[in-house]
């Protein structure tokens, strides 16, 4: 079993009437909110706790991409990664990813993923996600009902152009490049890990098993509720033909861990209530542009309208609620690795996203909750897949000899001393 | 009116509704598409020959899939011409229809008879700019195209009755697949720079306005008779961006006074 520590990175200075004054955390919210002098510090202390987790043995740190958005502060995933890179050696880099559709050109992105997997090491985990609507339609104004199919022609291109030798002209519906030459190239061979983050939509389990990437459900609905879906997801494995390797899947779970159960909603209540009232507040129309869900996809979940109810009821959320329907998993060491347990055997995964952080929880919280998972939750789901303890097929693979730039003070080599 | 199927030489299959008898006029419906009832249709009917053709993704139109981009949509809409046999229609479009004919008539303006824009999208102008209507609530949207919204409600959902989960989702699965069609040329700024090719246009076009068009202000019926060469503009007291359906007397009134 693999445990990544990831942090959406939300902006902690959401006002307490911010669901009151305002229509939706993303895509139009009023960036006068956002303080850039505020935001040196969070994107240090984030940025922070991610290499903090690396100490702590988890097997990967990640970050994802989102425009335009109180919950998530990383338009550019990549940059954080870059920074990450430099200050880290041993965790898997999972950036869950690029929204390749919204690139022009999507080269970029095979380049910066390449330029990564090399200053890390080769531990790139490569994401790339459709993309959200409020971000790849309405952020980044690509037409909904045409996304899927710039999203397959941006990974064709990608893939193409890590795996082959000599330049070549890519005569593309949304991309015409005549000379595609990718510089630098990947140090994991094929091609990093790929990892395809969905929110439901049926079409991505076929996209997923065509290529056998890991498919990796990011819900902040717990897992009660991902289960329907991830049995959709490996009925379609069964149904492919192809075997039933739990790291084929990923999931990602709001974790808080405390000594206590008591003292988990003593700590963590409000800042999971300032992440379910105000960072997901979200107005309605972003989340379903017509288009960008298919029919099929549409049918087999639910109606958009369940979406208005999903908003009202995150008005009025509490810590019992939360706890007791497994939005969260939290508690004592022991409350969480039971439920953890259920969760992960439940829906059949062998990596987990864990949301150490969350809403705007403070830097000693966080490091709290994350020694403790690291220290006694983690240890006992380790061998919860033994038959599949070799199968690293969904993993990094660095170099054995990389360089461990962490431990370098800088000067200390006396750098420009050749030049005198 | 009567309806049928015609298949173009792409391979969609449109349903085009048809009545009456004359020199021929096509209707190119807005992104909602046709209405349960479209009076100023009949009345039309009462002196021209009448096709009003639902796009693939509208209806029992199929073969959306074909159409991606206005090119697209351009010359679907004289494959279509084309599949009636007609020579020479009018024609006329509301809305993203507007946008359509008159990218029709940009690229082949000696095809067509008269050309009429009621309330038509496919312009931008930066001081005006258009809501975006992939990112309203239902009522907001009725709001904006109606300048009577409580008739206009009634009329944009034929009557549906929404408490009827069945109902509502039939309708709403309607919708999703029309708006997803109408987004390739409209989201998310709808224009595809028709302004550009407007030059080319020579049939004599009426602009045809709602004084209350809260969608596209009534500031888009001079900027496009700016680019026809030969246009005049007419603006309809007492109608919103739904003009055909809000006053369609008047509609009537001044397209047969145009096209004679």
């Amino acid at each position: 079993m693999r445990f990544t520590w990831f942090n959406l990175m939300p902006w902690p200075y959401l006002p307490d009437d911010f669901r009151e004054k305002n229509r939706s955390v993303w895509v139009d919210i009023p960036s006068k909110l956002y303080d850039p002098k505020k935001g040196h510090f969070v994107y240090h202390q984030y940025m922070d706790q991610l290499e903090y987790a690396e100490t702590l043995g988890f097997d990967g740190i990640g970050c994802n991409e989102h425009h335009q958005n109180g919950y998530g502060l990383m338009p550019s995933p990549n940059l954080i990664a870059a920074g990450l890179a430099r200050r880290t050696s041993r965790a898997a880099i999972c950036v869950i990813g690029n929204s390749i559709a919204g690139y022009n050109p999507p080269i970029r992105v095979a380049e910066e993923f390449a330029m990564l997997d090399v200053i890390s090491g080769g531990r790139l985990v490569a994401g790339f996600p459709v993309g959200t609507p409020m971000d790849t339609n309405f952020c980044y104004g690509q037409i909904p009902a045409l996304t899927r199919d710039k999203y397959k022609e941006a990974h064709d291109l990608i893939m193409k152009a890590w795996a082959e030798d000599e330049p070549f002209a890519f005569d593309g519906k949304y991309n015409q490049l005549r000379w595609v030459n990718c510089w630098p190239k990947p140090i994991q061979q094929p091609h990093p890990p790929i990892y395809i983050p969905g929110g439901g939509s049926i079409e991505t389990w076929d996209f997923c098993l065509d290529y056998d990437y890991n498919y990796s459900y990011l819900s902040f609905y717990g897992y009660l509720r991902g289960k329907s879906l991830l049995e959709g997801y490996w009925d379609r494995v069964a149904k492919r033909g192809k075997d039933d390797s739990p790291y084929r899947a990923a999931f990602a779970q709001i974790i808080c861990v405390a000594d206590t159960d008591a003292e988990a909603e003593e700590l963590y209540a409000e800042h999971c209530l300032y992440f379910f009232n105000r960072c997901l507040h979200v107005f309605p129309p972003f989340a379903d542009p017509p288009g960008y869900r298919t029919v099929n996809t549409i049918k087999y979940g639910a109606l958009s309208q369940l979406r208005l109810e999903a908003q009202k009821l995150m008005a009025n959320l509490t810590w019992k609620q939360l706890v007791d329907e497994r939005f969260i998993i939290a508690g004592s060491p022991e409350t969480v690795r039971q439920q953890l347990e259920e969760c992960i055997t439940g829906l059949r995964i062998g990596h987990l996203f864990c949301l150490l952080h969350t809403g705007n929880m403070p830097d000693w919280k966080t490091r709290h909750s994350t020694k403790l998972f690291a220290e006694k939750v983690m240890p006992h789901l380790r061998n919860l897949w033994p038959t599949f303890k070799d199968d690293h097929r969904w993993w990094i693979q660095p170099m054995e000899d990389r360089l461990h730039p962490e431990e370098m003070q800088p000067g200390a080599e006396k750098p420009g001393q050749e030049w005198r | 009116m009567k309806s049928r199927t015609i298949e173009t030489k792409k391979g969609t299959r449109c349903r085009v509704l048809e009545a009456g008898s004359g020199v021929p006029l096509v209707f190119f419906h807005g992104a909602g598409g046709l209405l349960a009832d479209n009076p100023f249709l009949d009345q039309l009917a009462a002196r021209y020959q009448v096709f009003a053709p639902e796009l693939p993704g509208y209806g029992e139109s199929s073969g959306e899939e074909l159409l991606e981009d206005m090119l697209d949509f351009t010359l679907h809409g004289w494959d279509v011409v084309s599949a009636l046999g007609l020579t020479k229609p009018h024609l006329v479009g509301h809305s993203m229809g507007g946008m359509i004919v008159a990218e029709m008539a940009a690229i082949a303006p000696s095809d067509l008879a008269r050309l009429v824009l009621v309330d038509a999208a496919g312009l931008w102008i930066e001081e005006h700019p258009i809501p975006d209507i992939f990112a309203l609530l239902p009522d907001q949207l009725v709001e904006l195209l109606f300048q009577d919204a409580v008739k206009g409600q009634a009329l944009l959902t034929g009557g549906v009755d929404f408490s009827d989960m069945e109902a509502f989702k039939e309708f709403y699965l309607g919708q999703q697949r029309r708006l997803a069609m109408a987004g390739k040329i409209l989201f998310p700024i709808p224009n595809r720079r028709v302004s550009k090719r407007l030059y080319r246009v020579t049939a004599p076009t009426l602009i045809l306005w709602g004084q209350a068009d809260r969608l596209i202000v009534p500031a888009y019926a001079q900027r496009w008779a700016s680019l026809i060469p030969n246009a005049v503009v007419e603006l309809v007291p007492d109608a919103g961006h739904m003009l055909p359906y809000e006053q369609p007397q008047a509609l009537v009134g001044a397209v047969s006074r145009f096209l004679g």
